[in-house]
Formats: C-alpha cells, sequence, structure tokens
C-alpha cells in the first residue's frame, strides 16, 4: 500500500469531499421540479403523442398517400383508403400503434400535406388493452383539440425548415 | 450470324444486331438501359415523347432510340453528356405540366415518370407558369382517368389501333391543346379496353375498381392462371394483408404477351362479394345455420352414404382446378357412381374427347387460314381473338360459320350466318368439296370452294371449334364433319371448350363413365343426391329446369366460395371453398400446358381449399387413395394418370343427326359465364355486363 493511499483510506479525505459537495450544492437553486405542478421547458419540435390535422375550413389534411406508414421504422402505421363520397383520396382506417411506436417523427417528415404531426402531448396513459391503438377519429379529436399549440409550434419551428 | 447481322458500338461495348432493328431493342437485349416514355416493345414505333434519345456517332442531333436503325459500324452512346443532356431537357418539358400530385396519385410507386424524374428530373423547377389542367374523360367503369397528368406518349391510343383493333381512344388538339380522349362521349368497350391502366405509363389512366385502394409497395406479387378461359392467361395477383387486391399481367410471350382480358383484370372483385359463404351451413327447414367442419362433412359423408349406387350425380366447374377434379372424380368412382361431368353447357353429348387447341398457342399469329365454327370468339378467349387478329392483318383468310353475327374488328375473308341446321348443312357442303365436288353439284357454291382452296392451299391452316359449336345440339356430328373437313385439308383441329380447365377436366377424369349419366342427363332428371363442385346449377347451364332438376334430389352438396340464392334454395349442406386466388392448384390450358399456382389470398372466412375438402371427405368416407397432405401429391397423381392415358382423336364423320330446323343455340354475354364474373361490380356495369343476365334467356 502506497502512503498515498494510507492516507486516504484512513483520513477519509474522499468522504469529506463528498461532505463539501453536498454543502455547496445546499446553497445552489435547485434543478429538481415539483412535477406536475412544475413542468420542464420542452422544444417546438418535442415528440409526444401523434395527432391529425385539418385545415382552417375543417378537411382533414390526411390524403392517405401511406408515405408516413412506408417510412415507420416500427410498423406502428396501418392505414386503408378509399373514394371518398366527394370523389378523394381518403383514409377509412389510420391506425397508429403507440406501443410499436419510437417516437422518431419519421412520420411526420414523410408527410407531405402536414397531417399527421407529433405533438408536446407526452402525458398520455391507458387504462385498457386497446387504448394503444391510436384510431383516426381519437387522432383527429387531438388534432382538434390541440390544433392551436400544434400550429403555434410548427410557425415557430417553420423557419428552420 | 447471317448476312443481315451488323456491328455496333453501344457505350464502348461491341454489339451485333439484326440490320435494321432499331437501336433501342439492342439496347433492351444487352441490358443497356435507355429510358423512354412512348416505345413499347408489343406497340408500334411512334417516337413522340423523344426520352429515349441517344448521341450516335456523326449523327449532328441526338436520336431517338426507339425509331432509329442500327447501321453497320454504328457507335452509339446512350451515357454521354450529350445523351444525357438531351433526356433531362426532355424530361424538364415532360414536367412543363405534369402535376405534382404523386401523393394521391395511383400509379405513385409505379410510375415510370417518377421513376425517370428520379435520374433526370432536375430539383427545383425553373416555370413559374401555371400548369395547365385537362377536363377527366369518363371511360366507363373498368378505367379512371386524370388526363392533367397525360404527357401525350399516345400508347393507349396506339393499342387501340393496333392491339384492340378499334380506336377507341384518339387525340385531339395540338401543342399544348393536345388531349387523349374519345372524340365523342363515350366509355372504352373493348374486352382488352383494361390493357391501357398498364400501357399508361404515368398515372393518367388507371383502374377504377382499384383506385385508391392501396400502393404498389404494400402488395406482395403471387403469381396466377386465369380461371375464366382455356388459353391459360398467366396473372399477378397483388395482395396486401391476405386480400387480394388487384390483378395485373404475368408476361408470358407463348401465352399472352403482356395483355390480359378485362375479365382477368376486374373478375377479383367476385372473389370478395358479399354472399361470400364465410362459414359451413346446414339446411335447417327453410332456414340455415352454421356449423363446424367436423359437423358439416360427417354430414356429407353420412348422405352420400345413404344414397344408392349411382344414385348420386357430381357436377364440377370446368374452372376447377386438376387437383380438385381428381380427387371429386375418385370420390364419385369410389361411392359407385360414374355420373361426373364439368360439360354443364353442352347439350349434346358425343364420346369425350380431351379439348385441344392442336397448336401452340404463339403459332396462332402465324396462321395463314381459319376456320372457326361456332364460336363468339372475342367473346370466349379474347386473348386468342386478339393473336387470330394478329393472323388476320398480316392476311391469313379467316372465316366463321357462326349462329349469329359478331363483330370482329379485322379482315374477315368469309363468314356465314347459319342457324345449328345450316351449319351442319354447310359442313356437309364443305366436306364434300374438300372431297372434289364440282360447283353446283352438292349444294357446292364457289364460296365454299373459295373456303376449301384456302385452308388446303396454305401450309399453316386450323379448323376451330368454340363453345357455340359444343352447345349446338348436333355437336357430335358438328364435330364429326369437322374433323373429317380437317383431314380432308390437313388443317389442325382444335376444340376450344369453355372453363379454364376443361382440358383437365378430361384428363382427370371428370367426364361420365360409359352407361353414366351426362350433365345434361343430370340437370334435367332429378337424382338422389347431387355433388355441386363450385356450381350454380341454372346460372352455369342452359338447361332450363336445371335448378328444379337438382331442388328435386334429396340430399345436394354444393362446394362452392358463394352462398347464391340459387344454391340457397336447392342445397342441403353448402360448404365454403376457396376461389382460384386462395387455392393450390393446377390448370391444363387448351394447348396442354400445365400450369401450377399456389394460393396467393387467404381464404374467405372459414373457407378451405377444395381439394382438402374433398380429401377428409374421401377419408369421411373410408375410400382409398385419399392419404395426400400437399396438392403437389394429388397433381403427381394426376399427371401420372394423364401421362399414362392413350392420346386421342377427334372421331371422323360418324353420320348427321337430325335436329329440329328452328333449335337454337345460346351465347351466354361475356360476363356471365362463370360465378366470379357474374359478382364482379365493375364489369357488370360495362356495356357488356348490363346484357341480360344468362337466366332470363335460358328460361326463355
Amino acid at each position: 500500500m502506497s502512503r498515498a493511499s494510507f492516507f486516504k483510506t484512513f483520513l477519509l479525505t474522499e468522504l469529506l469531499q463528498g461532505m463539501a459537495l453536498t454543502f455547496r450544492t445546499l446553497f445552489r437553486p435547485k434543478v429538481t421540479l415539483n412535477y406536475p405542478e412544475e413542468k420542464a421547458p420542452q422544444s417546438v419540435r418535442f415528440r409526444g403523442l401523434h395527432a391529425l390535422r385539418r385545415y382552417p375550413n375543417g378537411e382533414e389534411r390526411c390524403i392517405a398517400c401511406k408515405l408516413c406508414e412506408a417510412t415507420c421504422p416500427a410498423l406502428a402505421i396501418t392505414i386503408e383508403s378509399d373514394v371518398a363520397d366527394d370523389g378523394t383520396r381518403r383514409t377509412t382506417r389510420y391506425d397508429i400503434d403507440l406501443f410499436k411506436c419510437i417516437y422518431c417523427g419519421f412520420c411526420e417528415e414523410a408527410c407531405p400535406v402536414d397531417a399527421i404531426v407529433e405533438t408536446r402531448i407526452h402525458e398520455y396513459h391507458m387504462e385498457h388493452r386497446g387504448e394503444n391503438i391510436m384510431t383516426k377519429d381519437k387522432l383527429l379529436a387531438v388534432g382538434d383539440r390541440y390544433e392551436a399549440m400544434i400550429n403555434a409550434d410548427k410557425s415557430a419551428d417553420a423557419r428552420y425548415r | 450470324m447471317s448476312e443481315d447481322a451488323v456491328n455496333i458500338t453501344v457505350d464502348g461495348v461491341p454489339m451485333k444486331a439484326r440490320k435494321g432493328e432499331m437501336i433501342i431493342r439492342v439496347t433492351d437485349a444487352n441490358d443497356v438501359y435507355v429510358p423512354r416514355f412512348c416505345y413499347h416493345e408489343k406497340l408500334p414505333v411512334a417516337a413522340n415523347c423523344r426520352m429515349c434519345l441517344v448521341e450516335v456517332e456523326k449523327a449532328p442531333k441526338p436520336l431517338p432510340a426507339c425509331a432509329t436503325p442500327v447501321m453497320e459500324g454504328m457507335v452509339i452512346r446512350t451515357k454521354s453528356a450529350k445523351a444525357i443532356a438531351a433526356q433531362r431537357s426532355v424530361m424538364e418539358f415532360l414536367l412543363i405540366n405534369h402535376p405534382l400530385d404523386c401523393p394521391i396519385c395511383d400509379q405513385g410507386g409505379e410510375c415510370e415518370l417518377q421513376d425517370l424524374a428520379v435520374g433526370y428530373g432536375r430539383d427545383i423547377s425553373r416555370y413559374h407558369e401555371r400548369k395547365r389542367v385537362v377536363k377527366d374523360k369518363n371511360l366507363g367503369p373498368l378505367v379512371s382517368t386524370d388526363m392533367t397528368r397525360c404527357i401525350h406518349c399516345t400508347r393507349c391510343v396506339r393499342f387501340g389501333q393496333d392491339v384492340a383493333g378499334i380506336p377507341e381512344l384518339g387525340t385531339t388538339g395540338r401543342g399544348e391543346h393536345n388531349e387523349i380522349g374519345t372524340y365523342i362521349e363515350a366509355s372504352v368497350n373493348h374486352e382488352l379496353s383494361g390493357n391501357i391502366i398498364d400501357l399508361c405509363p404515368v398515372g393518367a389512366l388507371n383502374s377504377k375498381p382499384f383506385r385508391y385502394r392501396a400502393r404498389s409497395w404494400e402488395m406482395t406479387q403471387q403469381p396466377l392462371v386465369s380461371p375464366h378461359d382455356g388459353l391459360g392467361t398467366n396473372l399477378y395477383g397483388h395482395v396486401r394483408r391476405g386480400r387480394l387486391m388487384r390483378v395485373v399481367p404475368r408476361r408470358n410471350d407463348a401465352i399472352n404477351e403482356t395483355w390480359i382480358s378485362d375479365r382477368d383484370r376486374f373478375s377479383y372483385e367476385g372473389v370478395y362479394s358479399a354472399d361470400r359463404l364465410q362459414a359451413p351451413m346446414l339446411r335447417d327447414g327453410d332456414s340455415w345455420k352454421s356449423v363446424d367442419w367436423q359437423t358439416a362433412l360427417e354430414a356429407v359423408a353420412q348422405g352420400l352414404q345413404q344414397a344408392p349406387k349411382g344414385g348420386t350425380g357430381f357436377l364440377a366447374s370446368a374452372s376447377s382446378t386438376v387437383e380438385e377434379l381428381t380427387l371429386l372424380s375418385r370420390l364419385a368412382r369410389g361411392i359407385g357412381s360414374g355420373n361426373i361431368d364439368h360439360r354443364l353447357r353442352q347439350t349434346d353429348f358425343p364420346a369425350a374427347v380431351t379439348p385441344s387447341l392442336g397448336m401452340a398457342v404463339a403459332d396462332v399469329d402465324a396462321l395463314q387460314a381459319l376456320l372457326v365454327i361456332g364460336a363468339n370468339l372475342r367473346h370466349e378467349i379474347p386473348l386468342l381473338a386478339s393473336r387470330v387478329r394478329k393472323a388476320a392483318v398480316r392476311g391469313a383468310k379467316v372465316s366463321f360459320l357462326n349462329p349469329e353475327r359478331f363483330e370482329y374488328l379485322f379482315p374477315v375473308a368469309q363468314y356465314w350466318v347459319a342457324s345449328p341446321a345450316q351449319q351442319l348443312a354447310a359442313l356437309q357442303v364443305l366436306v364434300a368439296a374438300a372431297r372434289g365436288a364440282a360447283v353446283g353439284s352438292e349444294g357446292v357454291t364457289a364460296e365454299h370452294l373459295q373456303l376449301v382452296d384456302s385452308l388446303k392451299s396454305n401450309e399453316r391452316k386450323a379448323i376451330w371449334l368454340g363453345a357455340l359449336a359444343q352447345r349446338h345440339p348436333a355437336f357430335g356430328s358438328l364435330r364429326g364433319l369437322a374433323a373429317e373437313l380437317a383431314a380432308l385439308t390437313g388443317a389442325t383441329l382444335g376444340v376450344l371448350a369453355e372453363g379454364a380447365n376443361a382440358a383437365g377436366a378430361h384428363l382427370a377424369g371428370a367426364v361420365p363413365d360409359a352407361g353414366a349419366l351426362n350433365a345434361g342427363q343430370m340437370l334435367t332428371t332429378s337424382l338422389h343426391s347431387y355433388v355441386l363442385l363450385g356450381v350454380e346449377p341454372q346460372a352455369d347451364s342452359l338447361v332450363a329446369s336445371a335448378a328444379a332438376a337438382v331442388a328435386g334430389a334429396r340430399f345436394v352438396v354444393a362446394l362452392t366460395p358463394y352462398a347464391s340464392d340459387e344454391l340457397k334454395a336447392v342445397a342441403t349442406i353448402m360448404l365454403p371453398i376457396g376461389s382460384f386466388a386462395e387455392t393450390s392448384g393446377t390448370y391444363v390450358s387448351l394447348e396442354g400446358r400445365w400450369q401450377s399456382f399456389a394460393g396467393a389470398a387467404q381464404p374467405v372466412g372459414e373457407s378451405r381449399p377444395a381439394w382438402k375438402v374433398l380429401r377428409v371427405l374421401g377419408n369421411l368416407l373410408g375410400l382409398q387413395g385419399f392419404a395426400q397432405s400437399a396438392s403437389e401429391e394429388v397433381l403427381a397423381e394426376a399427371r401420372a394418370l394423364a401421362d399414362g392415358a392413350a392420346p386421342q382423336a377427334v372421331p371422323q364423320g360418324g353420320g348427321v343427326a337430325a335436329i329440329a330446323a328452328d333449335a337454337v343455340v345460346t351465347d351466354v354475354p361475356l360476363y356471365q359465364i362463370d360465378a366470379l364474373v357474374r359478382r364482379a361490380p365493375a364489369l357488370q356495369a360495362t356495356r357488356d355486363g348490363m346484357q341480360a343476365p344468362q337466366g332470363a334467356q335460358g328460361a326463355a
């Protein structure tokens, strides 16, 4: 045993160093947050729960091009499409399996009409089997409810794209 | 190599070519890719897209590869700076007016323009002007149009002119006002018109039933064989998540080249018709209850065991596979019944001879003389008619002896409209003329002599008996006379039976034993019990009382993909079987080609491949020869049986049966011929599909 380590072992210098750090930190501003009363700041690019958007006139944006389905690396998206009553191309089914989704945001990148987006919502849960499947109705409902936030986020991010 | 070979150099590689061949053919044959839109191997050259411009040494400007014949010592550069610059400029021109709607375009992912734009397009557009917009045309229920996407390659126009024989589409206007259309408001009605969907290099012409249903990259491609006619057309089924989404051609130059008929292309819709039988059903008084397979099959076995020997009639569709028919015929014979038949629309049953074209399908192109007896060829085997058209356009003398006047889109040497009785008389005169009778004797006229001469003097000649001949009240006599005429003139006799597997049905033994009942007898008098394989007795036959005869039986088992009203009225038990896309099997085409295919789509509901159902049924009945575990084993047995059989020849002569002078032969409408097409909504909405259903005619 060398001399240095002898002193280190018997004079508890490391313990004192640790105590010193604790003491210093005691007077610094706190980094922990009282979640959920307090929340950490989020980027406008945060990739959370998905939403399907509409145009301001209420028309669905999604045109069933299936590029999101094709690009999805986790195969979480399932789409079926058909001719809508007005003759346009529309989805008859748009399912995202949240258990499969890895929140990579490729669907959002692939979308030519900014229909599928990942919102900043990350606080959601499921209570029953099957609720992990976000159906078209659920996705549109999320989009309708948070359109203001989505729009603001997209506008803020637009100049970097 | 022969004298007319020339040596050329393409991209520094020496190549040999035939003199006068177009550059693009040489490059294609040598795997050098030259981009193209308007050029198509099976169509005449138009050279109007200019995408295939290549640099040719000593030529001042780039030349179109599709329309420049090769010459000795030609030096061609397909990827030089000059060639690429020319191709890029053409691409820029084509994209001026092409809309940027790839995400909603059904062609997206399989679009020639999209693919080439990746290689030759610029990433930004230099044009800020408005793109032109062209009004969509309504081409009927099969082809959807988005004419703004059209790049005016005129493939569809040339298809109409040179393959279909009727210019249904054409161009109007010049320059930017150039439009493809039907001149006047009209639908495309030709039985091959669906091929323009494949020909269109962009998304201007697409499949209407398939519109917006799926993307090309989502589907897997499975080889199939057409279940509608005996040509053995090769198809690809495009399947997504176990469901058949669409059908496209599988290229086979020996059979269908790159074409398929509309019937092959759009009948897939019938696979998912609303009346698909989902589970085995047992009659319970007037209602039906669905049961499990075990219960159903045991009930079938019990029912069949109660039938007296020879008291069961087996009727099979001529589009059943070899495997199904082999097992069905084994089952029939196993329970002591020789009453098995697939010739549901036939009325006269001479000795059964395996139907055959007698020649390779590809050789039809080169025929010099042809006599067609009793065939609405364009409806019976559309692609064979297009091959005959090719021969006729090249100068072949094609004559018809038909009960009605059918439209043929090619030069016809002679067309005789004759009632069934007159058909027999006319053939007798032709035989006499072939024997050397002079004009005036035995009713021989100059026309008869002319026809016989065309058959005798030419080298490649054939006589065909179509489906209408087989429905003839004296088919035996007609066939005997035709065989005699064929022997006298040296022509090949072809019997074009209905159904995709008529030849296979004969080889598999789905014809009655000597002394047993044929389809006509089974459908006129009630037996104790019936087994129907893919058959709807009334709709699939021409016997007016067919449904009543089957309904008169005590026990009727229907192996069927569909729970039609007709079957619900007559059957005791319905067993769901897979359609042509959901079972593995083999069809034997009229040229004797055995073509096997695997099941492409998942069977609907509880349905099972029919060969499996029959195999289990055989086991339940305690019969021998039902121990196969794969359809290939059944096929091997059928193949051995067919190879062991002695070759059959159509018997000649045999006298002329007397038939009523007012006897008629019924032509079945194009889209009524089998259960599948009857259930395809798009086909039913076409002009041919809207004709009176056959049931109404049969009852008349």
